[in-house]
């Protein structure tokens, strides 16, 4: 069956899985978002233990998604992953350090004996709960508001921007407002997940007091985080695009964004729905008591994901468009792997949906019981 | 389309160089520490002897440090082939791509799902199910070496892909041929089980520590035993593996072979050099003696190259200049042809923009009596062919003189230790406490014969490292280098610190 598809479809079932994958990250970033509250809510050397062993069980996950998301932009298309990699050079290696940092936190920082002291791997985790996920959403950023490249006929990247003599290689995506909006944006989205996360895993019986400050976080973070995703979507939908049409013409096209939204209804109802579950899991956990809410929060976080990653690929619209000549822009047809390497991947990922059930199933397992303070006491713990 | 910029691309090798030989040093003890933990733990659930689960324990507190700046040094590697190869990236991401791409789905994720298990899971889960876990992260970690291993074996031998003039690159054609490549298939293998080698040698150092301490005996003989067999069985494999690889090597990169035995003038029965000191003056066709001393054993290079006595072994001349008789092509004429090529290449691209068709399709003919040669067409002259003699030389001798007296060193540790006189046989345990640094030293160097006698190409015979790079001002390579230069550094300082301090804590014995 796999063998029939035709490539268009394959183009686009393998964007879809790439989004799928951007989603799950976004909704993963719960571990981040809870690094950054580390300080906040976590005041004894306690309750620190407490959300850090929480967060520790989980955050090979977000890591792990974000490995993937690379290799699967690499085999499906590569001409993006030379392209944005290679080109913005700066905002990746960034966040990447963000992330190396990360990774030896959790397992360094309690150990004795660790050179840098506690403090320093707290610090870590704070910078890449901060910064890596501000440049992530500033990169994500820059599939609507376009970077500064041009491809020769040969496909090589040449990236201009230069700020007092130096070419800033990606990073000046920062500095537009939209991108900066939804960097932010994804930082308190994390903050709350986190924080949803956190009440979900921990047995607040003997520190009823973390609960209680986890919930005033949950709120407090959405509050912030809610004006800039208002002026993110409400850019979006009013901002000018690229448009293709059949031929290979190339043109701008104000209200793009909008149009595809209104041509794609589904992806009108997922991002209603995404908010709304958004929306339900955060009043939940606030005001009601409810330790469910990363369940509704984080499902609706994929939905929303999901139409942010995807808006911008279909329709006739590049997804990573050039602001120095739009030819240059990558839609999903021409930054595609060649049909037969897609093919093959297609039937590689029908594994995933096994991977996916493997990786719930041990969840579950693993957070059947909520963490107690016994636990990080007397076993293994960060 | 060729200005690029050599000082970019040296930063950029050196960056590789930099971040692969770090991770390359926690790789080697994941693939084979993960496994022993499994044996230690497999011993301790059909014993019931909390023994063996505080044996267990314990390596897995050192697996995890370890483990930890493995997966730290890994990410870069995964992104830096966009951030500084992206041309190569793009001309070869159709094939090479896919590798990484199914290693993150079904390696990456079993290992990153188990783990918290394996750690955490000890009063959560069943006995058989942490069993049953431990195995998984076991069998992903050499999973992903499974994956990446198939990506860099057609690197060096790139096979099941077809060259598209339409978009310049080169494009999957079957993907089974590149997954059972010859050349991937004696890289996992000899890497695996040299990882494990390596992982048997860590336990001898650390148990041999103990017993000079004279701290937690049982259990460090204990280790000795186990290490020592599978150590043994191991070192046995790794020996025919490299056999095997080298038997890859001399058929598919004839230069790189010519470089680790520094033979210049190729000859039938073939002498392999047993040890010998460069001549550092040597330049391909000239007439010194590439050896200032040699100790030879006669034969053994023919029939290690292709598993026949009487066989002829082309040197270092004869691939650059050619040899008539053996029917060996020069670089020279190479070189002509894959300019040709390229030029062909360039005339159908303008005919395709002009919409020529004719012109196209003339061009095109052209090209295709090529185009094998194509990636000669970036070199300038013959002896541009050529890596580095001396590195890869003395890193293949230090890995073979290394790789041949690792299965003496566990022969001797296990017979003192069923004589059961280890404890006083002083002078063994003091090699056995730096074996782990000699075991580095060998899997360092192997990647070191792999890499650097890969030379220029970036793929074997088609593109040269030098056009696969990204387009970038040397400095913001030369800034990234240095950050990772002193950000590993720190970590792995961080490491060895919390190492020595848990080993020197020791395991909970009885708890
Ligand atoms: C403990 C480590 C260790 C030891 C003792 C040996 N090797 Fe090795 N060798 C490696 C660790 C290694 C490695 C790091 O795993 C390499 C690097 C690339 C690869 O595929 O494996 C390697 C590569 C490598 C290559 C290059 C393959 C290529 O370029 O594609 C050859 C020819 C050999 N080995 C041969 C041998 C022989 C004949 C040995 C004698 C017993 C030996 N190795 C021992
Ligand atoms: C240049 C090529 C390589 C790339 C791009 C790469 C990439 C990575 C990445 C991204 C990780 C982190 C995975 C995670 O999210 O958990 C990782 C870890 C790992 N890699 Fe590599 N790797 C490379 C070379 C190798 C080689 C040659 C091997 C083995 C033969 C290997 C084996 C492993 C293993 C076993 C881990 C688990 C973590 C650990 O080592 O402690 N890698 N690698
Ligand atoms: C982990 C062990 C590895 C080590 C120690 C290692 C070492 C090196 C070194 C020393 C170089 C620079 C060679 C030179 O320019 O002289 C290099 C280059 C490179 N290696 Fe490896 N390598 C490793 C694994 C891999 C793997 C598994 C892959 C692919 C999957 C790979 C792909 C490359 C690429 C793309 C380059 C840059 C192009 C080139 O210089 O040819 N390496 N590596």
């Amino acid at each position: 069956m796999i063998s029939n598809l035709d490539y268009i479809t394959l183009q686009h079932l393998w964007w879809v899985i790439c989004s799928v994958v951007g989603a799950l990250f976004l909704f993963l970033t719960f571990v981040q978002g809870g690094q950054t509250l580390l300080w906040q809510v976590a005041k004894t050397d306690l309750e620190k233990s407490l959300v850090v062993t929480s967060l520790g069980r989980k955050w090979e996950m977000p890591f792990t998604t974000l490995v993937l998301f690379g290799g699967a932009l690499f085999a499906a298309f590569p001409k993006f992953y030379a392209t944005s990699f290679g080109g913005a050079y700066w905002v990746w290696m960034l966040i990447l350090f963000s992330f190396i940092i990360q990774a030896v936190s959790y397992e360094y920082r309690k150990k004795q004996n660790n050179l840098l002291g506690s403090g320093v791997y707290e610090l870590f985790l704070f910078i890449n709960g901060s910064v890596g996920v501000l440049l992530i959403g500033a990169a994500v950023g820059t599939f609507y508001t376009g970077s500064n490249f041009t491809l020769d006929l040969y496909n090589r990247v040449t990236w201009d921007y230069t700020l007092l003599g130096f070419n800033l290689r990606g990073l000046e995506a920062a500095f537009s407002l939209f991108n900066l909006s939804l960097g932010i944006f994804l930082v308190f989205n994390a903050r709350y997940l986190g924080a949803l996360y956190l009440l979900n895993s921990i047995d607040f019986s003997s520190t009823p007091d973390l609960e209680l400050k986890l919930r005033k976080n949950v709120w407090a973070s959405f509050l912030i985080a809610l004006p800039f995703l208002l002026y993110v979507f409400v850019s979006i939908l009013f901002m000018k695009g690229i448009h293709i049409d059949d031929t290979g013409m190339v043109s701008m096209a104000s209200g793009k964004y909008l149009s595809n939204l209104l041509s794609m209804p589904y992806f009108l109802v997922m991002l209603v729905t995404g908010i709304v579950l958004v929306l339900y899991g955060v009043l939940v956990s606030s005001f009601k008591g409810s330790f469910k809410g990363i369940w509704f929060s984080g499902l609706g976080c994929v939905l929303v994901g999901l139409v942010v990653l995807c808006l911008p690929a279909f329709n006739h619209t590049p997804f990573y468009p050039s602001k120095l000549d739009l030819q240059s822009s990558l839609t999903i047809f021409n930054a595609s792997s060649s049909k037969y390497t897609l093919t093959i991947m297609t039937y590689v990922a029908i594994g995933i949906p096994f991977v996916l059930a493997y990786v719930a199933y041990v969840w579950k397992l693993m957070d059947s019981k909520k963490l107690t303070v016994d636990e990080v006491t007397n076993e293994e713990s960060y | 389309m060729l200005d690029v910029d050599l000082s970019m691309v040296n930063w950029a090798r050196a960056q590789f160089a930099l971040t692969a030989m770090y991770h390359w040093i926690f790789v080697p003890l994941t693939l084979g520490l993960s496994f022993l933990c499994a044996f230690f733990e497999s011993i301790y659930v059909r014993t019931g002897n909390k023994e063996w689960k505080s044996i267990t324990k314990f390596w897995m507190t050192l697996f995890g440090i370890n483990f930890a700046i493995g997966v730290a040094t890994g990410i870069i590697l995964e992104f830096e082939f966009g951030t500084n190869w992206s041309n190569y990236s793009w001309i070869v991401g159709d094939i090479f791509g896919a590798p990484l791409a199914i290693e993150g789905i079904f390696a990456f994720f079993l290992e990153a799902t188990f783990f918290a298990v394996m750690f955490f899971g000890w009063n959560r889960v069943s006995k058989n199910f942490h069993l049953f876990s431990t195995w998984m992260v076991a069998v992903g970690s050499n999973l992903s070496a499974v994956w990446i291993l198939v990506a860099n074996g057609w690197m060096q031998n790139p096979v099941g892909m077809v060259f598209n003039p339409e978009t310049a690159r080169f494009e999957m054609q079957n993907f089974f041929e590149v997954i059972f490549n010859p050349v991937a298939v004696s890289k996992f293998t000899h890497t695996s089980s040299s990882g494990f080698l390596f992982a048997c040698l860590f336990i001898l150092t650390i148990s041999c520590w103990y017993l000079i301490k004279e701290r937690h005996i049982e259990m460090a003989k204990k280790s000795i035993v186990v290490a020592s067999v599978f150590g043994l069985l191991s070192s046995a494999y790794v020996g025919f593996t490299g056999d095997e690889s080298a038997y890859e090597v001399a058929q598919k990169q004839p230069m790189k072979l010519a470089a680790i035995e520094g033979l210049y003038q190729g000859e039938k029965n073939a002498p392999i050099v047993a040890a010998g000191i460069l001549n550092m003056d040597k330049q391909p066709g000239d007439n010194q003696d590439p050896f200032l001393v040699k100790v030879e054993i006669p034969y053994l290079l023919s029939l290690l190259a292709n598993r026949s006595f009487n066989s002829f072994v082309p040197g270092v001349d004869d691939l650059v200049y050619g040899n008539k008789e053996e029917g060996i092509e020069g670089v020279a004429s190479k070189i002509t042809k894959g300019k040709q090529a390229l030029n062909d290449l360039a005339q159908f691209k303008q005919a395709r923009k002009e919409k020529n068709k004719e012109k196209a399709e003339q061009s095109l003919t052209r090209f295709k009596t090529n185009q094998d040669y194509m990636g000669y067409g970036y070199l300038n002259k013959p002896e541009d062919a050529v890596p580095s003699i001396a590195i890869p030389y003395y890193a293949f001798h230090i890995m073979v003189a290394l790789g041949t007296f690792f299965p003496i060193l566990f022969i001797a540790f296990l017979f003192f230790s069923l004589k059961g006189s280890l404890t006083q046989t002083k002078w063994l345990l003091p090699i056995g406490l730096i074996s782990s640094l000699l075991g580095l030293f060998a899997q360092q160097s192997g990647w070191v014969v792999a890499e650097v006698g890969r030379q220029p190409w970036a793929i074997n015979g088609l593109l040269p490292v030098h056009v696969a790079t990204t387009n970038l001002a040397a400095r913001n390579v030369q800034i990234t280098f240095f950050m990772f230069l002193g950000l590993f550094t720190l970590l792995l300082i961080a490491e060895i610190k919390i190492m020595l301090k848990q080993i020197s804590i020791g395991p909970e014995e009885g708890k």
